[in-house]
């Protein structure tokens, strides 16, 4: 098992070194610059001055060099220091937003809490409606809760989260009045009933994330309960005199979640791409509203930095994935 | 015929039938045979003769829908199999009558310990604890002769050959001291030097626990080398059944007789050919109104397509449900 995840780990470690350089020269060689959007008023000398404090007119090759060191090292040490309060946070250049001025370590580090919330609780409310759902529907296979769950999944898998979300504030803004439709992110819980605000103002968003991420995790959960329904040791099992609930929800449950985990963990990460665009419809101002709003006005190093934390996750979660798919089979595991 | 009153199974009129899109499939049709304690029956006939599903019918194994079992009684133990209640019949699966499939590959859970597996059905039906159901597991090991038993509790299905796994599943199958034990085609999946051990070790297993066994084989050759008593099968019916000397040397259906005629001989002049039995299975779409396999046969006549035979004694035990007699080599008179 250890020499598995470390073989896993050597293949991650020089696919984020090379989506790096990706990430790095795709968006060093898009068309756009901070100094196009100054007024024309400023002279041509006084323009490439600005150029070059913000570091445009080095060799490409050190230039990457020098992100990828303030990205990987610099960065993550002044915002570990930020939150622990420890005196490790090195000296020299950090990586500037170009918009605000400010160092990209710490907006995001404002950012991440809002869409860990917003995003990660649709997630784990996703996989918490779409296991049972899956697992009776495989059960019950064709039965009307069958129907009825194909029917919604195909419906809430087909219709775009940024539709669902419009519809949700229109109907439980607009006309029911019950839920704001704007996430406040300077509210603090406090009492009771700040609490139950914080509640009403994250249901919409988390439900429409939920629904999404139910409707396509419910669809492997289902898939994945049929394929083993129909194996021999199901059988086995139940010619063993065990009772219905121990055959499926211990021997079937516990393989048909094998490919279902794997499925899980990689959707983490494009989970958090995704909600870029309910966090747009909500305004919760999280790294996703981050990243479009540096894209908006060519801030290079805000977009390169969320890029490749993006980049970073989808590698480390397809590790995780191996990792968690050589735990739970054996035959794996065994190697 | 059945009727033995001491019998440990004894099985009437077994009726099933797939209720499938395509239309019904009767794959078994009025079944009778009785197992008495400590025999062992073989079940013979060609694939798609309803041996497995009459075994399935039994113990609720079938997928339902689009199994129905429409008739029927299956007494064991002072009960009737086909109508005790699921929770009864549960109860019995396992403890009373074990099962032995096909596919050792594929029989036994990936992701489970052989040692789980095992320890399944003893803590279920005999209440043990964790550590007397562990060292019960490594007898029961040890006794389908697997070696080092206590460490191999440890080890995952897929890191036992298939000969050895289909020795777990016997284990599995003899945890709970059955008074039946089904072994459905068992060791067709195996090599041969391997099915000879699994043959070896049932009969050496046999004479220690004395259990009844219902083998279901396609090979007439392992019938004649285990078999008390044979039971053969065509287009979902029982055309033959009688003790295994007796079926053997006086053969009375023309199925079994062309069955015998496809066993290669080992001893003796090589045939030019291996023998098939000419013609396709039966088609099993509605209930038989004549016999399922005059097509095929060549003593067929009149009234074989008219009527579909019942079962007519010719010797002590031996039964046969066909109208030729192959005593005479005429028409039976009944
Ligand atoms: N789940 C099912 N649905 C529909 N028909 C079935 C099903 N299971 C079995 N049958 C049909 O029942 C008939 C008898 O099948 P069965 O499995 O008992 O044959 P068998 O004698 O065991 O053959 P084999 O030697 O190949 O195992 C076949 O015609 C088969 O097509
Ligand atoms: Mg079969």
């Amino acid at each position: 098992m250890l020499s598995y995840t470390l073989r896993r780990l050597a293949f991650a470690v020089p696919t984020v070194l090379v989506i790096s350089l990706i990430v790095f020269l795709m968006l060093d060689m898009a068309p756009g610059d901070p100094t196009a959007s100054l007024p024309l008023t400023i002279p041509l000398e006084v323009r490439e001055q600005i150029r070059i404090s913000l570091g445009l007119g080095e060799p490409v090759l050190v230039r990457y060099f020098k992100w990828l060191q303030m990205t990987l090292v610099t960065e993550p040490l002044h915002v570990l220091a930020g939150l622990t309060g420890w005196d490790i946070a090195p000296d020299g250049p950090r990586i500037l937003s170009w918009q605000t001025r400010s160092p990209v370590g710490d907006i995001i580090v404002q950012r991440v809490p809002q869409t860990l919330w917003v995003v990660g609780l649709g997630y784990l409310f996703g996989i918490l409606i779409a296991v049972p759902i899956g697992v009776i529907s495989a059960y019950r296979q064709y039965s009307w809760f069958d129907q009825v769950g194909t029917f919604v999944s195909m419906v809430g898998f087909s219709v775009p989260t940024f539709f669902t979300g419009v519809v949700f504030i229109l109907v439980f803004s607009v006309w029911l009045g019950w839920l704001p439709s704007m996430y406040d992110t300077t509210h603090v819980v406090r009492d009771w009933s700040s609490f139950v605000f914080q509640v009403k103002q994250i249901a919409m968003p988390v439900a429409v994330l939920a629904l999404f991420n139910a409707s396509q995790i419910s669809r492997f959960m289902r898939a994945s309960m049929l394929d083993n329904l129909n194996q021999d040791y199901v059988r086995t099992a139940r010619a063993k005199g065990l009772g219905e609930q121990t055959v499926v929800l211990l021997h079937v449950l516990r393989n048909s979640m094998i490919p279902v985990v794997t499925v899980i963990a990689i959707g983490i990460p494009t989970v958090f791409t995704g909600a870029i665009i309910t966090e747009q419809i909500f305004r919760v101002n999280g790294l996703g509203d981050a990243l479009i709003r540096a894209i908006y006005v060519s801030d290079w190093p805000m977009v390169q930095t969320i890029t490749f934390i993006f980049a970073i996750l989808i590698v480390l979660f397809n590790l995780i994935a191996d990792v968690l798919y050589g735990i739970l089979d054996p035959r794996i595991r065994y190697d | 015929m059945p009727g033995n009153g001491q019998a440990v199974l004894r099985v009437q009129d077994l009726k099933t039938v797939f209720a499938t899109r395509a239309g019904d499939i009767h794959a078994v049709n009025s079944v009778s045979f009785s197992l008495q304690p400590g025999e062992l029956l073989g079940v013979v006939g060609e694939s798609g003769s309803g041996k497995s599903v009459t075994m399935m019918s039994l113990i609720g194994l079938l997928p339902m829908p689009p199994a129905q079992v429409r008739a029927g009684e299956g007494h064991f133990g002072g009960n009737d199999l086909l109508k005790l209640g699921r929770k009864d019949l549960q109860a019995l699966r396992g403890r009373d009558i074990g099962f032995v499939f096909q596919d050792p590959m594929t029989s036994l859970n990936p992701v489970f310990t052989v040692g789980f597996q095992i320890m399944e059905p003893l803590r279920k039906h005999m209440g043990m604890d964790k550590a007397r159901a562990r060292q019960r597991a490594a007898e029961l090991l040890q006794l389908v002769g697997i070696p080092d038993a206590e460490r191999r509790l440890k080890d995952f299905p897929h890191q036992f050959s298939g000969g050895m796994r289909q020795r777990v599943m016997i284990a599995i199958a003899l945890a709970c001291d059955p008074k039946v034990l089904i072994a459905d085609e068992p060791t067709t999946a195996l090599d041969v030097t391997i099915q000879a051990q699994i043959l070896e070790l049932v009969k050496e297993l046999r004479q220690k626990l004395g259990m009844a066994i219902i083998w279901i084989t396609h090979d007439l050759g392992v019938i004649a080398g285990i078999a008390d008593r044979v039971m053969v099968m065509y287009g979902g019916q029982v055309v033959e059944y009688g003790p295994v000397r007796e079926i053997f040397a006086n053969p009375a259906h023309p199925y079994t007789r062309a069955l015998m005629t496809t066993v290669p001989s080992v001893r003796g002049a090589r045939a030019e050919k291996l023998n098939v039995i000419e013609g396709q299975p039966p088609m099993l779409s509605q209930h038989p109104t004549a016999c399922p396999f005059r097509a095929r046969c060549p003593q067929a006549f009149g009234r074989c397509s008219r009527e579909n035979p019942a079962r007519y004694t010719v010797a002590q035990g031996h039964d046969t449900a066909c109208f030729w007699d192959h005593e005479t080599g005429g028409e039976r008179h009944v």
